[in-house]
């Protein structure tokens, strides 16, 4: 394939990457360098990038994977918790934060409990929620597992109505 | 409400769930008011992530400035083009077997310093093999399901060496085998890889080669790729490399 599809390709996913990016970096000028990096990285693998597959969960891919191997991403996995497999945690109900939150229509509250999030729940959320992407996508793209994918995400949600009620409750 | 519905309404809102499991949620939803609350508080959440989630938009002169990095590279043009052609072509024939066979030679100095190099590093390293074992009816299933391929270990019984266990490896991006086996106080590295996952130019030719302070053997076998190597003496390399080769 061409340069040219490439671009074709790479181009209609430049503002979530860069929102990606930046929720990532949780800063604008390492956001920059890191879709910068990507987009490089991409292009020069891209003769690898077998056709028929997920273009998106590669580029994501492609992504997370310079950002985990530079330094901001580097400290965040050395201060945040992996993952183990466990069913337990809290329970999914008991408060509704959700109607409050809406009732105060607080979007600058539901952006800093995403920014509080560890990594890990953090990405998934994104690639869940804003990305939309399927759970097969986010397997590909975080190279997981399907049933790592469905555990860490129902424990991120789970940390994000936790957040959200603390943040509530001590309004 | 039970949990056993309320950990399902996040997959059901991902369009997740299997159809059996999204039609018994559905009928559970028209007779459970507290689920059906919840089920709308959990869309409502979903929405306002979605919006909050999409905080951050990149200043426009940073998109044209990726765009010009990907872009493919004006072109020169066609009679500029052409002589350029013609030099390099001349270049081309002139170099083409020097550099082709100068290429070779210096790709297989490099698998036979990187196999030296796992070889050294392994036995460097505290934890030499990941399964130890002088039973070769225990190494060999081991690396069934983490190998692409498998291979057969000779009996020992009847010869000075003696397996000490194994582990996968990488020779570039292709995964292989990688068994250690002694004799007397020498250790020796056998490596096998799928041939067909290996580089042109680092099928090296079979035989006995000198690499470095190493004596190496290797040969195909089945599509297999086997590497002896180690620090002890040719014979006892041969002597190896013949108990491998009569396995099969």
């Amino acid at each position: 394939m061409s340069a040219a599809t490439f671009e074709d390709l790479a181009m209609p996913l430049f503002d979530q990457l860069y929102n990606f990016a930046h929720w990532l970096t949780r800063n604008p000028s390492e956001a920059e360098d890191l879709v910068q990096e990507t987009y490089a990285k991409a292009l020069r693998g891209f003769s690898s990038f077998q056709p028929g597959t997920n273009f998106r969960a590669w580029m994501y891919r492609i992504l997370r994977n310079t950002f985990l191997t530079s330094r901001t991403g580097l400290a965040a996995t050395v201060t945040e918790p992996l993952d183990t497999d466990d069913d337990g945690g809290i329970p999914a109900s008991a408060g509704t934060p959700e109607t409050i939150l809406i009732e105060r229509s607080a979007q600058d509250l539901l952006e800093s409990a995403i920014e509080e999030l560890p990594l890990p729940f953090r990405e998934i959320i994104l690639l869940c929620e804003v990305e939309e992407m399927s759970y097969q996508q986010m397997a590909e793209t975080l190279a997981i597992p399907i049933g790592t994918v469905m555990s860490r995400l129902s424990r991120a949600r789970a940390a994000l109505r936790e957040i959200l009620r603390k943040k509530l409750g001590s309004k | 409400m039970t949990d056993a519905w309320t950990s399902k309404l996040d997959t059901y809102l991902d369009g997740e769930l299997s159809a059996d499991e999204m039609r018994s949620l559905d009928a559970h939803l028209r007779t459970c008011p507290d689920c059906t609350t919840e089920m709308l508080h959990r869309v409502q959440l979903k929405r306002s992530l979605q919006s909050a989630g999409r905080r951050y938009t990149a200043p426009p002169d940073f998109r044209q400035r990726v765009r010009r990095q990907i872009a493919a590279r004006p072109r020169t043009s066609p009679w500029k083009a052409w002589s350029t052609a013609a030099v390099l072509a001349t270049l081309l024939v002139a170099g083409l077997l020097l550099s082709y066979y100068g290429r070779l030679r210096q790709e297989r100095n490099q698998t036979y310093s990187e196999l030296a190099d796992l070889h050294v590093s392994t036995l460097a390293s505290a934890n030499p093999v990941d399964v130890i074992s002088s039973d070769r009816h225990t190494v060999k299933p081991w690396f069934q399901g983490r190998l692409p391929f498998t291979f057969t270990l000779p009996e020992l019984e009847n010869s000075d060496f003696t397996l000490i266990g194994g582990r996968v490896t990488y020779l570039g991006q292709t995964p292989g085998a990688h068994l250690i086996y002694q004799i007397r106080k020498h250790r020796i590295s056998v490596f096998i890889f799928e041939e067909r996952g290996l580089d042109r130019a680092l099928s090296l030719p079979s035989g006995g080669n000198k690499a470095q302070t190493f004596n190496l053997e290797t040969w195909t076998d089945s599509g297999l790729r086997y590497f002896v190597l180690g620090d002890a003496s040719s014979e006892d390399i041969a002597k190896l490399t013949a108990l491998l080769k009569a396995a099969h």
